[in-house]
C-alpha cells in the first residue's frame, strides 16, 4: 500500500441563489446558494482543474489515473484519457473511469491507493427544477494522489466497507435527474450501518474516537442525523456532490487538521465505506494552496434562468448563426498535445513561440527545427479583446481575448467565467481547461483564458490557479 | 513584388446589379443580370469573350456555375476564391491572361448569394479540424472590433473620439450610398441612430457593419492598345497587387491590432507598379474595404492616406468625404452598397469606372485621374489584401 501524498480541489465559480429559485418557482423560503459548474464545465474539465492544481504544487508522475464520476461526459470512451492528455502524462500511465454512483469514488480511492495512482473525483449534480437535488447538490472536483513518498500527509489507519442493495436513489442511463425513495426509508436503513461502520473502523484503527468525522451520503436524512450522532462531524461543504462527495469532505478537513489528529470518513452510498486516517507532520506543508472554504467564498452569482439554460431545462432562442461543426477524430488526434495540453512549438534557431505548433518558423523561416513547449500552466496578458454578441455560444455572449503569454506565444482564446466589462487591454489571465461546445455528439475540449486580476481590482476577482 | 502590367490592359465595359436582398434572384440570375448589363453597353457578345474568371466565396463551385447559367459555348471558366478579396482576385487573374497575350477579350465576374442561408453575416465552410481555431466561433464583426480598443490603447485616443470616428465612417458611407441607386441601403442615417444601434460585437453596432447582400458585378478586359476600339473612355489598369500574409499577427505578440501589414505591403507594391509616390495627392478617389467602421479608420493609415495615429482625426475632419481631400467609398462602400463577397472587388472597380466616365451623378468627383480599390479577406492578424490602381488615361 502507498500513502496519501497530496490533494487538491476545484470548485467552479458560478453560484445559484436559493432564494431566487424559491421566488422563481413559488416554493417555500430558502437561504444560501449552490455551487454550479459553468456551461463549459463537466466532470472531465473539473477533474483536469483539480488534478492540474495538485500536480502544480506537488510535482509527480502518477502511475495511474482513476476517474470517478456519476456524470460522465462520454460512455464507451474513457474520460480519464482526456484528463491524462490534459495533464500531459506519459503514455505508460494507466487511465480508467470508475463510473456509476457516488460509491465509484471509493473504488477509485482503493485502486489509486493500491498502486500509487491519482484518484480524481468530479461531478456535476443536476436535479429537476425545484428538487432538493437542485437546491442542495453541488458541483466540484477533488484529486487525491498516492505514492511511495516517505512524507505522506496522512496515514491510512483502517479502511472498511459494507454493501447493501437498496432502492434509495437511482437514475436510468441518459436521464438528467435522479429519483429517490422516501428519505426516511434510506436514512433508517443506512444509519445503523453507519454507526456500526464507525465503531468497527475505529476499532480496526485502534482508536476510541476521531478528532474529525466526515459523514457524507446522497440521503440528506443520513447526513442530518449522523451529524447529530457524532460530536465532531462535518459533511461535504458544498452539499451532495456525487462522486466528489467524500473527497471534498475529506479535503475540507485536511485544509485545517493538525498533525497527529485523526479523521474518520463515513460514506453511506449503497452500503457504507469507512476510512480512518491520521494527519502527519507533513500535512501543513502539503495542504492545497486554496482551501475549500476560500474557493467557496470566491463565487459569482448567476441568474437562475441562466443556470436552467446551462442544464438544458430552459431552451432559449438561438442566434441566427450556424452551430459549429463537430471536431474531427484524425485532426484532433494529430493535435492532441496542442488541443489537450496546450503545447506549442519553439523555434530552436530563433526562439519564437508558435501556438499551435507549426513546422515553419514565422520569424526566421527555419523548417522542422522546433521544440515542444507546453503552456498549460502559463499566464499572460490581454493584447485586445471583444464581446461577440452574434457568435454561436452555449451561453452568449462569447467573450474573446488575444492573449500574449509570458515568455512568448500568442493565441486568441475565449474567456471563461467572465462578464462583459471584466476585460481591458493589459488584463492578466491564466488558463482553464473547458468544453467549448458540444456538436454532433462530440465534446469540443480546449483551453480558455481566465481572468486573474480584472481591471480596477476587486469585482469578479480570483479564479487563479491554486 | 510584381513587375506589374501598367497600361497593358484596360476595362472597356462593366455591369453591376443592384446589391441587396434579392429574394427572387438566384446566383445564376445575378450573374446573368450583371453580364447582360455589361453586354448591353458593348458590341462584344458572350461568345466573343474568349475566357471567363468567376469569383465566388461560397455561392457555387467550379466554372460550371457560370458556364451553365450562360450556356457558354465550351469556354474556359476559372473559378477563383480568396475570401472577401475574391472579386478582385477574379479581376487580377483575368487581367494577367490578357497581358500575357493568351487572350484578347476576357471577362471577370463575381457573385455572391448570401441571403439564402437564413443566418446573419458570413458563413464559413471549414475543412474538418481539431476544434481549436478561434475563427470557428468568433464572428467577423467581433474579430474586427478588436481594432478599436487596441487602436485607442496604442495611440492614446479617447474611446469617445474613436467612437465618433467610427460613427463618422458609417455616417459618410450611408450618406454616399443614399446617392447611389444601386446601393443596398439608400437612406442617410443620423449619427445618433448609428450610436444607439444594438451592439453586435465589442462597440460595433449594426450600423458599424457592412450590409449582408446578394449581387454580382462584371468587367470586360482587353489589351490597352485595342481599348479605344471598344469604347471612347477605357479604364486602364496601372497596378495590381495581392498579398497573402503568413498569419503572423495572430501568433506574434509584437503585432498590436492597429494595422494590417498585408495592406501596407500590397499598397506599396501597387503604388510602385503604378508609379505613385504620393497617394494622398495623386489619387482622386479610393474604394476601400470598409467591412466594419474601425477597419476603414485603420486602412486610411495602411494605405498611406493618413499619418499613423491620425486617421481618426482626419476622418472626423471630413478628409474622406465626397468634398474632402481624398473621397473614400464614394459609392457607399461595403457599409451601404452592401457586401456580396465575390462581387465586392468588382463593384469597387465599377464605381471607378462610373467616376472616370462622369456617370456618378451626385457622387461625381471632379476630374478624377487615378483611383484605388482595396479588398481585404480574412481578419486582423491573418488576412489577404488586394490593391489596384486604375486610371482614366494612359501614361
Amino acid at each position: 500500500m502507498t500513502g496519501l501524498v497530496a490533494y487538491a480541489t476545484y470548485l467552479p465559480r458560478p453560484r445559484v441563489r436559493l432564494p431566487e429559485i424559491a421566488a422563481t418557482l413559488g416554493t417555500g423560503p430558502a437561504e444560501g446558494e449552490r455551487v454550479a459548474a459553468s456551461y463549459d464545465e463537466d466532470s472531465t474539465t473539473m477533474a483536469v482543474e483539480a488534478a492540474a492544481r495538485l500536480l502544480c504544487t506537488h510535482q509527480a508522475t502518477p502511475r495511474a489515473i482513476y476517474f470517478a464520476t456519476t456524470s460522465p461526459a462520454y460512455l464507451d470512451k474513457t474520460n480519464a484519457a482526456a484528463i491524462h492528455a490534459a495533464l500531459a502524462l506519459p503514455q505508460e500511465t494507466f487511465a480508467a473511469d470508475v463510473i456509476g454512483s457516488a460509491r465509484s469514488a471509493f473504488a477509485a480511492w482503493r485502486a489509486a491507493r493500491a498502486d500509487g495512482g491519482l484518484a480524481v473525483l468530479a461531478d456535476v449534480r443536476t436535479g429537476r427544477p425545484g428538487s432538493s437535488d437542485e437546491r442542495f447538490g453541488g458541483d466540484g472536483a477533488v484529486a487525491l494522489l498516492f505514492g511511495d513518498s516517505a512524507a505522506p500527509i496522512a496515514d491510512v489507519l483502517a479502511e472498511r466497507s459494507w454493501s447493501v442493495e437498496i432502492l434509495d436513489r437511482w437514475r436510468l442511463p441518459g436521464r438528467q435527474a435522479s429519483d429517490q425513495w422516501e428519505e426516511r426509508f434510506g436514512a433508517e436503513t443506512y444509519l445503523p450501518l453507519v454507526r456500526h461502520a464507525a465503531e468497527a473502523t475505529l476499532a480496526a484503527a485502534g482508536l476510541d474516537s476521531a478528532d474529525h468525522v466526515v459523514v457524507v451520503s446522497p440521503n440528506s436524512g443520513v447526513r442530518k442525523q449522523a451529524m447529530r450522532a457524532f460530536a465532531t462531524a462535518s459533511t461535504t461543504p458544498i452539499g451532495h456532490s456525487g462522486a466528489a462527495d467524500f473527497g471534498l469532505g475529506l479535503a475540507a478537513v485536511l485544509d485545517r487538521a493538525e498533525p497527529g489528529e485523526t479523521i474518520l470518513v463515513l460514506s453511506a452510498v449503497d452500503g457504507c465505506d469507512a476510512l480512518a486516517l491520521r494527519a502527519t507532520d507533513h500535512l501543513p506543508a502539503g495542504r492545497q494552496r486554496r482551501t475549500v472554504a476560500e474557493q467557496l467564498d470566491d463565487g459569482v452569482v448567476v441568474p437562475y434562468a441562466t443556470y436552467l439554460g446551462w442544464r438544458g431545462w430552459l431552451e432559449r432562442e438561438p442566434p441566427r448563426r450556424p452551430e459549429p461543426g463537430r471536431p474531427a477524430g484524425p485532426p484532433s488526434a494529430r493535435a492532441v498535445d496542442w488541443k489537450f495540453a496546450f503545447t506549442g512549438s519553439v523555434c530552436s534557431r530563433c526562439g519564437f513561440t508558435h501556438l499551435p505548433p507549426v513546422r515553419v518558423c514565422k520569424e526566421c523561416g527555419a523548417v522542422d527545427e522546433m521544440q515542444r513547449r507546453s503552456l498549460a500552466g502559463a499566464t499572460g496578458t490581454v493584447a485586445t479583446y471583444t464581446v461577440d454578441r452574434l457568435a454561436y455560444s452555449p451561453s452568449p455572449p462569447l467573450i474573446e481575448a488575444i492573449v500574449d503569454f509570458d515568455g512568448g506565444g500568442r493565441y486568441p482564446l475565449e474567456v471563461a467565467d467572465a462578464r462583459p466589462g471584466d476585460l481591458a487591454v493589459g488584463t492578466r489571465v491564466g488558463l482553464s481547461f473547458r468544453r467549448l461546445f458540444t456538436a454532433g455528439g462530440v465534446h469540443n475540449y480546449f483551453w480558455k483564458a481566465r481572468v486573474l486580476e480584472p481591471p480596477g481590482g476587486s469585482a469578479g476577482a480570483g479564479g487563479g490557479a491554486a | 513584388m510584381s513587375r506589374g502590367i501598367r497600361d497593358r490592359v484596360a476595362v472597356v465595359a462593366m455591369g453591376c446589379t443592384r446589391f441587396g436582398e434579392h429574394w427572387s434572384r438566384s446566383a445564376e440570375d445575378l450573374l446573368l443580370d450583371a453580364l447582360e448589363e455589361l453586354f448591353a453597353t458593348t458590341s462584344v457578345t458572350r461568345d466573343d469573350v474568349e475566357a471567363y474568371w468567376l469569383g465566388t466565396l461560397a455561392s457555387g463551385q467550379s466554372g460550371l456555375l457560370l458556364s451553365k447559367a450562360l450556356a457558354l459555348d465550351y469556354k474556359p471558366v476559372t473559378r477563383v476564391e480568396n475570401y472577401c478579396a475574391t472579386g478582385s482576385e477574379a479581376f487580377r487573374n483575368a487581367c494577367y491572361a490578357v497581358a500575357s497575350g493568351a487572350y484578347d477579350r476576357v471577362v471577370a465576374v463575381g457573385v455572391e448569394k448570401l441571403k439564402d442561408s437564413g443566418y446573419s453575416g458570413l458563413l464559413r465552410s471549414d475543412p474538418p479540424g481539431d476544434g481549436t481555431a478561434a475563427e470557428l466561433s468568433l464572428t467577423a464583426p467581433a474579430a474586427f472590433s478588436m481594432l478599436d480598443p487596441a487602436y485607442c490603447a496604442r495611440y492614446g485616443v479617447d474611446p469617445g473620439d474613436m467612437r465618433s470616428a467610427m460613427t463618422h465612417v458609417a455616417w459618410k458611407n450611408h450618406h454616399n450610398g443614399a446617392l447611389n441607386p444601386k446601393a443596398q441601403f439608400r437612406s442617410p442615417v443620423t449619427k445618433e441612430k448609428i450610436e444607439a444601434a444594438p451592439k453586435v460585437a465589442g462597440r460595433l453596432g449594426v450600423f458599424d457593419c457592412s450590409g449582408v447582400s446578394d449581387g454580382a458585378a462584371a468587367a470586360l478586359i482587353v489589351r490597352a492598345e485595342e481599348a479605344p476600339d471598344y469604347t471612347d473612355q477605357p479604364m486602364y489598369v496601372k497596378g495590381l497587387s495581392l498579398v497573402a500574409g503568413p498569419a503572423r499577427g495572430a501568433a506574434d505578440p509584437d503585432y498590436d491590432y492597429t494595422t494590417f501589414p498585408e495592406v501596407v505591403r500590397s499598397a506599396q507594391d501597387a503604388y510602385r507598379q503604378a508609379g505613385i509616390s504620393d497617394p494622398r495627392n495623386e489619387l482622386s478617389l479610393a474604394e476601400v474595404h470598409d467591412c466594419f467602421t474601425p477597419t476603414e479608420v485603420v486602412l486610411m493609415e495602411d494605405l498611406g492616406f493618413s499619418d499613423r495615429g491620425r486617421a481618426w482625426r482626419d476622418v472626423l475632419d471630413g478628409a474622406f468625404e465626397l468634398g474632402g481631400r481624398l473621397p473614400v467609398n464614394t459609392d457607399g462602400g461595403l457599409k451601404s452598397f452592401g457586401h456580396p463577397v465575390g462581387a465586392s472587388g468588382l463593384r469597387m472597380l465599377y464605381e471607378c469606372w462610373l467616376q472616370f466616365r462622369g456617370q456618378a451623378g451626385r457622387r461625381q468627383v471632379a476630374e478624377p485621374r487615378l483611383a484605388l480599390t482595396h479588398n481585404l479577406g480574412g481578419r486582423p492578424g491573418s488576412c489577404v489584401s488586394f490593391v489596384s490602381v486604375v486610371g482614366r488615361q494612359l501614361g
